[in-house]
């Protein structure tokens, strides 16, 4: 994506130069309000009140997961899980939407409904859900910002090794996060996009290692001094 | 069951003060009959106040049934379609500007004596808060659900039976709440214009013959079967409709 955006005539962002790299994570940082969301929406192709000026190179049918899961409250939590299919007229694979939650951990769940469910297992069928629709472009917007710290440390494990190997963009506010699961990590800032470095090793990593906590520090100091 | 408690205590709180009214200002039994003989005119004239008593029933379940589906049907077309809102709703908001009971008199001459014309009418009557009140809850659609089932590839017609149809159904069961009260309403002006049967009809005949005593005992009837329509509609509504809420 190459080009500037605006909602009525108000500037969001302009410039902007974004190439996911396929097949890995790219965690984009940034203040609030500086377009993260509208960046996303542009690529789901769902920036209705967005005039957007530029090369933006579609990515074709995406799956998305964002802050809140979505789910609608008179289904099921497997009908939730197959919604994309019936959606498409598609014929639903019961059987793959029930391994799906099984490898979430919710295959005790399948048929309650939402309401009935913590918001973390609220948030792993949104996950299963996201794995149903099998995009190869995925794009997460702040997906766990809303759970507690050793759900979100257990979703973000779940969710590198369940989406390894897909293209997918995080929109995250917490730099631990990006740097436990960025494979590229951006900053956008109202003048363009800051790469900062992000750890070579292999995603999701271990907390305490030394290039996530280095990576880290590193990032809060660029968050803090705007560049 | 605290909600049975208040209304039996209401009936009795109601039935004292009929009571007293009739004791403290002796008005004539032709003006006010006192409760204890409406409730023996109940029962001796059971037979004659069921058989009308089904019948208007019988209009009112039908114009229900078919005041709801065809509310369902339009708010969804008015929904879907810019052109059938731009059109269709100045007439539907013009139409309520005309007293509907003024239309009574005009059914009766279009359909005749028999229940259509008060089918009808009780449709008319509920038409309009079936149809707005859907229409209202399903424009108001959580845009998130829309965006998310257009991410995942949806058509406008999938998601308008997936999603703002199922999330709209508790705006529709309180449109039918509404109509399971306006709908007797209906069928008995329609009954009051023209017809040989219903307890409308069974009220005017009493009034006529100076039979006071029956004609409270229709009302009260009428009064009954429409508290027990409301309450029927709602448990259904609760156990169906609601479970988007
Ligand atoms: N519907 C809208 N109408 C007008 N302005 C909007 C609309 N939606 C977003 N904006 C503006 O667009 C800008 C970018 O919004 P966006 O949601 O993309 O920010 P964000 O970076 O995701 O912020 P956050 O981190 O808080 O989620 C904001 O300044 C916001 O005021
Ligand atoms: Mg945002």
């Amino acid at each position: 994506m190459t080009g500037s955006a605006a909602i009525d005539g108000t500037p969001i962002f302009s410039h902007l130069d974004l190439t996911l790299t396929p097949d890995s994570w790219t965690c984009l940082l940034g203040a609030s309000g500086v377009g993260k969301s509208t960046v996303l929406r542009l690529f789901a192709g769902l920036a209705d009140g967005v005039t957007f000026d530029g090369v933006l190179c579609a990515p074709g049918r995406v799956a998305m997961l964002a802050q809140r899961d979505f789910l609608m409250p008179w289904l099921s939590v497997l009908d939730n899980v197959i919604l994309g299919a019936r959606l498409r007229g598609e014929h639903p694979d019961r059987t793959l939407a029930r391994d799906r939650l099984a490898q979430v951990g919710l295959a005790d769940h399948v048929d309650k409904l939402p309401l009935s469910l913590s918001g973390g297992q609220r948030q792993r069928v949104a996950l299963a859900r996201t794995l149903m629709e099998d995009c190869a472009v995925v794009l997460l917007d702040e997906p766990f910002s809303a759970l507690d710290a050793l759900t979100r440390a257990q979703m973000q494990e779940l969710t590198a090794e369940l989406l390894r190997g897909r293209t997918v963009l995080l929109v995250t506010h917490d730099p631990n996060e990006a740097a436990r699961l960025g494979q590229t990590i951006l900053i956008m800032t109202p003048s363009g996009l800051v790469e900062v470095t992000a750890p070579s090793t292999p995603i999701p990593r271990d907390i305490h290692a030394t290039d996530v906590l280095r990576a880290q520090t590193d990032l809060f100091d660029h968050l803090r001094r705007p560049i | 069951m605290t909600g049975w408690r208040a209304g039996i205590a209401a009936t009795c709180l109601v039935l004292v003060l009929w009571q007293t009214v009739i004791w403290t200002t002796g008005v004539a039994r032709f003006i006010l009959p006192p409760p204890a003989l409406v409730a023996q005119t109940i029962w001796e004239n059971r037979a004659l106040l069921a058989e009308h008593a089904v019948i208007t029933m019988a209009e009112v379940l039908i114009g229900l049934a078919l005041g709801a589906a065809l509310g369902f049907v339009s708010a969804i077309a008015l929904v879907a379609s810019p052109t059938a809102r731009a059109l269709v709703r100045p007439i539907l908001v013009f139409s309520q500007a005309v007293p509907v009971f003024a239309l009574a008199p005009i059914l009766t001459l279009w359909l005749g004596f028999g229940l259509w014309s008060k089918i009808t009418m009780a449709l008319i009557i509920i038409y309009f808060p079936v149809t707005s009140s859907f229409f209202d809850a399903l424009m108001r659609t959580n845009h998130d659900w829309v965006g998310l089932a257009k991410v995942m590839g949806a058509n406008p017609a999938r998601i308008m039976w997936y999603i703002r149809v199922p999330a709209a159904l508790p705006g529709f069961a309180s449109g039918l709440r509404l109509a399971a009260v306006y709908a007797p309403i209906g069928a008995i002006i329609g009954e009051w214009v023209g017809a040989s049967k219903g307890l409308g009809y069974l009220m005017l005949l009493a009034n006529g013959r100076a039979k006071t005593d029956l004609m409270f005992a229709a009302l009260i009837v009428l009064a009954v079967l429409t508290i027990l329509l409301h309450a029927a509609v709602n448990k259904l509504c609760e156990k169906t409709l609601d479970c988007a809420e």
